[in-house]
């Protein structure tokens, strides 16, 4: 039976009333009586020693409330950032973390690496305030890229870190890759850079720090993906204030994408000087701050070799990637490119042996961490380039040499070799219904219409995979996370039938409010406009872990099943007791529980009041009908699919036009398929994004930051971009109860590796992203 | 400081203001409509775009006393009571939205645009929102949201 508003019904989303009417409550639409405003004087250097601060007559300025520096906030005991997953270099020792105050204390590391915070009465105080500050620095020669700052005599970022070394990992059977590559019949080689990118959420990261002196509590509002972690970690390692006296909140917050999972030095500095100067403190980062400090994505260079046998399959898969980490390491930045990036180094294929070495280091640059997908793209890339490139050289189809080598239906649970256990789905359905969407068979007939008229056309596609429903927790907890990855729930009937979800995890555009009503809705049958979902502050919800790696349905919705599972029983008790049967004879379906055999029954409204009203009621259970539960996972889940893109070159001027785009995913169970669309549309824009416009950019010489804004850093565009085709197919996931897989990052994981080989297929040779028009344009000239 | 007035989603307001302050600091700060947002400082996101005498305009790319006298309507005056604009409408009918925070700007937007190309092809929608960055859809269910609040407003 079908629930109206149910589990796979397209229900139009319950948040986009606020939102279409301008009465969301983002951070900055947040005021405080008596609020200060705070503003950072950042580094104008890429590296730099501070000699001197000088801050008397900014002090001294006009409505200057206070002003701090490094040296204060250590005064004061409080720590430095720290990050949360531990890597183990090839030889077993841990990886460097060097020190990340959140005020530099003698050195500036980065452009925008903060210096000062300054408090006043308004924004524009601050501002003034901060031009009075005399910094005295002596620059020092700063190094970008990551090959640079691995090479011998490169300048030294950290005296921590010798040689700029972060960590060298390894993953695989060095042997066996060895092995099968002398008995290879065909060996592909690339070299693939994966650009440096820039997350940009439209809402800028923003903080408003109080402290209550009566009750010595702090309220942080904070722009979070997950405040409870921001909390563990300004608790327990800033040393804040233990966690009870710490309250988080993160409100509407504008999109994330990853960048606003990490704790970054501006909030923390923020809730610290708000007792500091007893006011509420608000800051709210600028676009030209976002791009200076918002964590950046990807920036991995990479060699790769892939051996086949004399029939076209795959031997073995051999992977060396450098890895920017930027100056300092970012909360979750260690685990991006290794338990991140190399377990997805398998693709959808049968490759019985892998080998990968990561080796991260640090930069003169922005730190560097997990942004939309999180290594699965950088895989995906590594690997669905290569394979396009394989069939190139053995002059075979692109789209057959995946069948080929895919993983078939019948094989799962399959292991691959780097640690990872496929549990479900078909990757030729999805090849074959993506091919079907596109007429993959007629396309050389419409690249000779193409050609005739002086265009390049090109086709080109991706089989992804990727491992979210992050995670279990001993899986993580054995390869170095400082943290579990469950999700808790709260489901609370009020007495009179309508019902409050409480989530650990936190909505910033996926429309959990929707999503997580509708499972409620299916499950117990309270109408939808009956459910409301609240996540997002630490002192009204179970502690959670958040949002990020496609996880918030597949461990978070999880939680919330097994809690309105533990409802079902109760109520089952109440009611059995009420129509006075046995409780073995109460069938439930939908929230109506009935009497086996006869007509007697009693709608889950009914018996929440008599759970809150329990005047008849029975006597060894406890009032009320609210239940809490955690979740964890007992396996990641793996949405896989195929993307293929269609393009035109114009020779000519270099611009690439995106003409189709076919998306077959499998994402398991689908509870909102008009949420879902809407995810892989996101997901697919931001990965053209990347391909094709995107790209952070510094000045190897000086280190300054050239793309730091709207006007240099391209974002992607209504008419940058195509209409999507996009579909599902689904093989349910067997490890959690929803049998959901996760559809957040699939976009953005497929579609770089689809594009450029759409556009390298029309050129007839290989280029990076991303395909500017002037690259594309060189290499159509050259051609 | 300096007095400026104006007309605000239909009621006269006045308030002394710096005289840089910029229109959208006026109607965020003096006014507390927040529906209006701020999401770059270079006039390229949109997503501070209201109607000044019944044309887009991005409101952070303006003085507040450029507006004097002037008719301006935010996100918040486009509803009548519960009823919402066709725009705002359709924006909800068709997932035009994720985290919300370019919509008022993109509808504000868009309707400007019908008020110009009543029947839009996608290609004009597509060209005429290039002045509004979305991070979070990738613009599918946006501009079939304007073609379905087009055809609703009888384009």
């Amino acid at each position: 039976m079908s629930v109206e508003n149910g589990i796979g019904a397209s229900v139009r989303r319950k948040e986009d009333q606020r939102f279409i009417t301008g009465n969301g409550k983002y951070l900055d639409d947040i005021n405080k009586y008596g609020q200060t405003y705070g503003y950072f004087l950042r580094s104008p250097h890429a590296f730099a020693k501070i000699k001197s601060i000088d801050l008397d007559a900014a002090k001294a300025a006009s409505g200057v409330v206070d002003i701090f520096t490094g040296a204060d906030m250590a005064a004061d005991g409080v720590g430095g950032l720290i990050c949360g997953w531990g890597i183990k270099n090839k030889d077993g020792s841990d990886h460097i973390a060097p020190p990340h105050p959140c005020l530099a204390v003698d050195t500036v590391k980065h452009v925008g690496d903060q210096v000062a915070f300054i408090v006043a009465e308004s924004l524009e105080q601050a501002k003034d305030a901060a031009e009075l500050i005399e910094v005295d620095y002596e620059e020092l020669q700063s190094v970008t890229s990551i090959q640079k700052a691995l090479a011998n005599g490169a300048p030294q970022v950290h005296v921590e870190a010798p040689g700029n070394q972060c960590y060298d990992w390894e993953l695989g059977d060095k042997a066996a890759v060895d092995a099968a590559f002398v008995n290879a019949a065909h060996i592909t080689k690339m070299d693939l850079v994966n650009n440096r990118l820039s997350p940009n959420p439209m809402e800028p990261r923003s903080a408003l720090g109080e402290y209550d002196a009566g009750t010595g509590e702090y309220t942080l509002h904070t722009t979070s993906q997950n405040p409870h972690v921001a909390r563990l970690l300004l608790s327990a390692f800033v040393a804040i204030a233990p966690e009870n006296k710490l309250r988080v909140i993160a409100p509407d917050v504008g999109g994330g994408f990853g960048s606003k999972i990490f704790l970054y030095a501006e909030e923390t500095t923020t809730i610290w000087a708000s007792k500091k100067v007893r006011r509420p403190i608000k800051w709210t980062s600028d676009r030209s701050e976002a791009f200076l400090t918002d964590a950046h994505g990807r920036d991995h260079a990479t060699h790769a070799e892939m051996a086949f046998d004399a029939d076209n399959n795959i031997l073995g898969f051999r992977v060396s990637t450098k890895a920017n980490m930027g100056a300092y390491l970012s909360t979750f930045a260690s685990a991006v490119p290794t338990y991140l990036y190399a377990t997805l180094l398998n693709g959808q294929y049968k490759m019985p042996c892998i080998y990968a070495e990561v080796q991260a280091g640090f930069t003169n640059t922005t730190p560097v961490d997990a942004y939309r997908g999180a290594g699965r793209p950088e895989a995906t890339y590594v690997v669905e380039r290569m394979m396009e490139r394989a069939a190139r050289d053995l002059n075979v189809d692109p789209t057959e040499l995946r069948m080929q080598n895919f993983i078939q239906p019948d094989a799962y649970p399959y292991e691959t070799p780097v640690i990872m256990t496929y549990d479900s789905g078909d990757y030729p359905l999805t090849m074959r219904t993506a091919k079907g969407m596109i007429d993959y068979d007629g396309f050389e007939a419409r690249k000779a219409k193409s050609a005739a008229k002086g265009m390049l056309r090109g086709i080109g596609s991706a089989a992804f995979i990727e491992a979210c429903g992050i995670a279990p927790s001993a899986a993580v907890g054995s390869l170095g996370a400082g943290v579990g990855l469950w999700e808790s729930a709260e489901v609370r009937f009020n007495p009179t039938g309508s019902v409050t979800i409480f989530t650990g995890s936190h909505s910033h555009g996926q429309g959990h409010e929707t999503t997580f009503a509708q499972l409620i809705t299916d499950q117990l049958g309270v109408p939808f406009e009956s459910v409301e979902v609240v996540h997002g502050d630490t002192t009204k919800v179970p502690f959670g872990m958040g949002t990020y790696g496609s996880r918030s349905l597949a461990v978070g919705g999880s939680a919330i099943v097994k809690a309105a599972d533990k409802i079902i029983e109760k109520a089952k008790k109440i009611a059995a007791h009420l129509m006075e049967a046995s409780e073995d004879d109460i069938e439930h379906a939908h929230g109506v529980f009935s009497v086996a055999g006869t007509d007697k029954q009693l709608t889950i409204g009914e018996i929440a009041f008599a759970a809150y009203v329990p005047h008849n009621y029975p006597a060894d259970l406890e009032p009320g009908l609210a239940e809490n539960a955690f979740y964890d996972p007992l396996n990641f889940t793996f949405p896989a699919g195929t993307h293929i893109a269609e393009v035109e070159i114009d020779p000519e001027t270099g611009v690439v036009e995106i003409l189709e785009w076919a998306a077959a995913d499998d994402f398991g169970n689908v509870i909102n398929p008009m949420i879902v669309e809407g995810q892989v549309h996101g997901g697919v824009a931001q990965g053209i994004g990347q391909a094709l416009l995107e790209g952070v950019i510094y000045d190897e010489d000086s280190g300054q930051l050239l793309t730091g804004s709207y006007m240099d850093y391209c974002m992607p565009r209504a008419d940058d971009l195509p209409n999507f085709n996009v579909t599902t197919t689904n093989t349910p996931c067997p490890s959690n109860p929803l049998g959901v897989k996760g559809c957040g990052e699939a976009g953005a994981i497929a579609a770089p590796a689809a594009l450029m080989n759409a556009i390298t297929n029309a050129l007839g040779k290989e280029i990076d992203m991303p395909a500017t028009p002037e690259k594309v344009w060189r290499a159509a000239q050259n051609a | 400081m300096t007095t400026v007035s104006m007309t605000v989603n239909g009621k006269s307001v006045s308030a002394n203001v710096e005289p840089n302050t910029l229109l959208v600091q006026f109607i965020r700060d003096n006014l507390r409509l927040t529906g209006t947002h701020v999401g770059c400082d270079t006039s390229q996101c949109g997503a501070c775009t209201v109607h000044v005498n019944g044309n887009s305009a991005k409101s952070c790319t303006m003085l507040a006393v450029q507006a004097e006298g002037a008719e301006i309507t935010t996100i918040e005056g486009l509803a009548s009571g519960d009823e919402l604009h066709p725009m705002q409408a359709a924006f909800k009918e068709n997932h035009g939205l994720q985290c919300g925070f370019c919509t008022p700007g993109m509808i504000m937007s868009s309707i400007d645009l019908l008020k110009r190309h009543p029947n839009p092809s996608e290609e004009t929608i597509r060209t005429e929102l290039e002045g509004n960055i979305c991070r979070c859809t990738g613009y599918h269910n946006i501009v079939k949201s304007v073609k379905a609040a087009s055809e609703n407003m009888g384009g």
